[in-house]
């Protein structure tokens, strides 16, 4: 394949049951110059993946779908079509991304998704595509990309296949010929299993990253100190970039929870407890009951975003790997002061943070500490470094790794509390309790309910036919939305105190634009159309107005139509204006 | 002259959205950008859609509220998908409110669920209202019709 021109035209599938997000991510991924099918519904994706086998490269889905778990998709596509899957999904809670990665999804993204993440994917498919062929364990970054570029020459061959004869975890497939491996010369056709981080691997790895120093860490060293037979260099290279990079987009999330819990009314009450907590927590790393890395232990935000107060309460609990240990808190590269996860533990409360410091659209997850003993430390920061957006195979390697227990949050034993202590989220939101893993029977009844999402294959539009439960939004409908069936009335028992919109009240619409009907405690669109035209805001008018006069004048009108709606029978007015 | 009105009406209208009001976040901007000529009426196109699911949605979660009392998870599973929704355009006060509600659900709390409920319809309604103004005037302030603000 062509190196250069490999992105473009990459087929992608794209499954969501939200229309809102499945036309915006259609149109991102052709912006890519990729070539996208959408999905509105699982079970329709599979048959399509089913039919039409080579004719996608990669697979990206939504987490929470009606018809079908997505997890269920991920392993579905994984065992048939052995495509990469990428998961999405507004919810970054831990367990749900371990979820996602225990079901072999070789990313998860957190809604929002940025175009520029989108673009990414590319690597997922080249990756999988040179793991066939060479059978070569994690490519991490795009540095790695190169060394494989060069490995295809030899470059690294040594290393590689160093230990290929003891190395009975290993395998390797045949070698494309058309991916000429001209390393590969030895033994290639002798396949040998893959390298399985299991918990116990993971554990000596994280050790020898306690032990070497973050900073100061190495493929080379590691290896060294973990001592285990038939692991190569190349194995724990990728296991260590996952690995950072996994922290890395912890960080960052919780950065930004940190950010909107800071700017709420956390005090500085306690710092000296976290700093103090460092050190209790690396001493218990055994406490750590299975399960994966909890958020509790890692929250991490950038210096430069928080306070001048907080300078000095500056502490960070780097996020551990997957894995029942923690005693990688403190390892985390650059970390300014790393404390223990164990200061967050039970101790950290984030309640309800309001969206307002959600900046960034979540690209990586946020963790969420749900205690905090006595007041929030002001500042829980490390300066990590910041990672390109690659998100390689971060998660597809960690699919061996026991289920984590979500009941219980990993972390010293004092301060386990159930339910779970970190919850991750994609933005500022409070979860008291972890509602990550919406129990199944939930989501069967909310398939009954869902529209049925036909899928348009390489087309633009979705084509939504409301089966069971219609819109309360009647004839909602803009002239440039093509094929969008009008909603009829609304079949909903809903009493009129409940503000349905009802069709039957549709106001006419301002210009051309056909708006939908309005609960009652809005102000109609005629009223809002009157008062635009009484301030006269025709497009020679604007410029005669200063802005202030504009925005009161409109801020008023709005507020204005607020109050004056709820007196008015909108039917009348609706005909009295547009009559 | 027109595309000075443009410039007006966009620049007057993003203020209001997004720095007093914050109705909306940058993912609308996010939006805005994907609009471009072989979808000419992109943003609107999506708003119209986000708003037509939603009220489905909001409907599946008054309905929730009525024939399942106290059923936490199935209402706070339903509006993990408006809030989902919500971020399709960065329809950032309605999403707030919809993380109240889910709050409220983790507390158990009926009473705070039937009010975050109620903010949540009022958010969804109030940004229809100014999102549909801010159609009108890009496309009076404009000249084809189409409601397009320049890429800033």
């Amino acid at each position: 394949m062509d190196a250069t021109a490999f992105p473009y035209g990459l087929r992608v599938l794209v499954v969501d049951d939200d229309p809102t997000w499945l036309k915006i991510l259609e149109k991102m991924l052709r912006k890519c110059s990729y070539e996208v099918t959408t999905c509105g519904l699982a079970r329709v994706a599979l048959d399509i993946l089913r039919e039409r086998k080579n004719k996608f490269d990669i697979v990206i889905s939504d987490v929470n779908m009606p018809d079908m778990d997505g997890f269920k998709l991920l392993e579905h596509i994984g065992l048939e079509m052995d495509l990469p899957v990428i998961m999405m999904s507004i919810d970054g809670e831990t367990s749900r991304v371990m979820k996602g990665v225990q079901h072999g999804a070789c990313d998860y993204l957190l809604k929002p998704v940025r175009m520029k993440e989108l673009r990414n994917i590319w690597q997922h498919v080249y990756r999988k595509k040179m793991h066939e062929v060479k059978e070569i364990e994690g490519n991490d970054s795009c540095d790695d990309l190169q060394i494989l570029r060069n490995s295809f020459e030899g470059l690294d061959e040594k290393s590689l296949f160093m230990r290929s004869d003891s190395d009975t975890m290993r395998k390797r497939k045949d070698v494309d010929k058309d991916h000429a491996d001209q390393e590969s010369s030895d033994g290639n056709t002798v396949k040998k299993a893959r390298v399985v981080w299991s918990v116990d691997l993971h554990q000596k790895f994280v050790n020898a990253v306690n032990q070497i120093g973050f900073d100061k860490v190495g493929p080379k060293k590691i290896l060294d100190l973990m001592n285990v037979p038939g692991l190569t260099r190349e194995n724990v290279a990728s296991h260590l970039q996952k690995y950072r990079l996994y922290l890395s987009r912890l960080q960052k999330q919780n950065e930004e929870r940190i950010l909107g819990a800071a700017r709420q009314d956390f005090s500085h009450k306690g710092t000296s407890e976290n700093l103090n907590l460092r050190s209790s927590f690396q001493e218990q790393p055994s406490n750590i009951a299975n399960g994966y890395p909890h958020a509790s232990q890692n929250i991490q935000t950038q210096t430069n975003m928080l306070d001048s107060q907080l300078e000095d309460t500056k502490s960070t609990v780097p996020l551990p790997a997957p894995d029942k240990k923690r005693t990688l808190v403190s390892d985390v590269a650059d970390s300014q002061n790393v404390t223990s996860a164990s200061s967050l533990g039970g101790v950290l409360s984030f309640k309800s943070m309001p969206v307002n410091q959600d900046r960034k659209p979540s690209e990586t997850m946020i963790l969420e500490c749900q205690a905090w003993n006595g007041g929030i430390p002001s500042k829980q920061f490390m300066q990590y470094p910041k990672h390109n957006h690659e998100r390689c195979d971060l998660l597809g390697d960690y699919s061996c790794l026991p289920k984590p227990d979500l009941e219980h949050p990993v972390g010293p034993s004092n301060l386990y509390t159930p339910p779970p202590l970190i919850s991750m989220s994609c933005s500022m939101e409070g979860d008291a309790r972890d509602f990550s893993d919406v129990k199944p029977a939930i989501m069967d009844c909310i398939k009954s309910l869902s529209p049925a999402l036909t899928c348009t294959v390489d087309s633009v539009s979705v084509q939504l036919s409301d089966s069971v439960v219609t819109s309360i939004d009647g004839d909602l409908k803009s002239s440039s939305v093509d094929g969008l069936p009008r909603i009829k009335d609304c079949c909903l028992d809903l009493t009129n105190s409940q503000g349905s919109l009802r069709p039957s009240q549709e106001p006419s619409i301002i210009g051309s634009t056909e708006l939908a009907s309005l609960p009652e405690d809005l102000p109609s669109y005629p009223l809002h159309g009157v008062s635009l035209e009484n301030i006269g805001l025709s497009s020679i008018d604007l410029l005669n107005y200063s802005d202030a006069m504009i925005l009161s004048g409109l801020q008023s009108n709005w507020y204005d139509d607020l109050e004056f709606s709820s007196e008015m029978d909108y039917p009348s007015i609706d005909e009295c204006l547009f009559a | 002259m027109k595309k000075s009105l443009f410039d007006q009406a966009s620049i007057l209208f993003s203020g209001l959205f997004f720095l007093s009001t914050g109705y909306l976040d940058e993912q609308f901007c996010q939006v805005e950008d994907l609009q471009d000529e072989a979808s000419p009426n992109f943003v609107e196109e999506v708003v119209t859609l986000f708003f037509k699911d939603s009220g489905r949605l909001m409907s599946n979660i008054e309905q929730a509220l009525e024939k399942y009392p106290r059923d936490f998870n199935r209402w706070d599973a339903y509006m993990q998908q408006l809030k989902g929704s919500c971020s399709s355009i960065g329809a950032s006060r309605m999403k707030n409110e919809c993380m109240s509600f889910r709050d409220s659900c983790g507390q158990g709390n009926v009473e705070g669920c039937m009010r975050s409920f109620q903010k949540v319809k009022r958010e969804h309604a109030v940004l229809r209202q100014k999102l549909e103004s801010y159609f009108q005037l890009l496309r009076q302030a404009g000249s084809a019709g189409a409601a397009t603000r320049p890429v800033m």
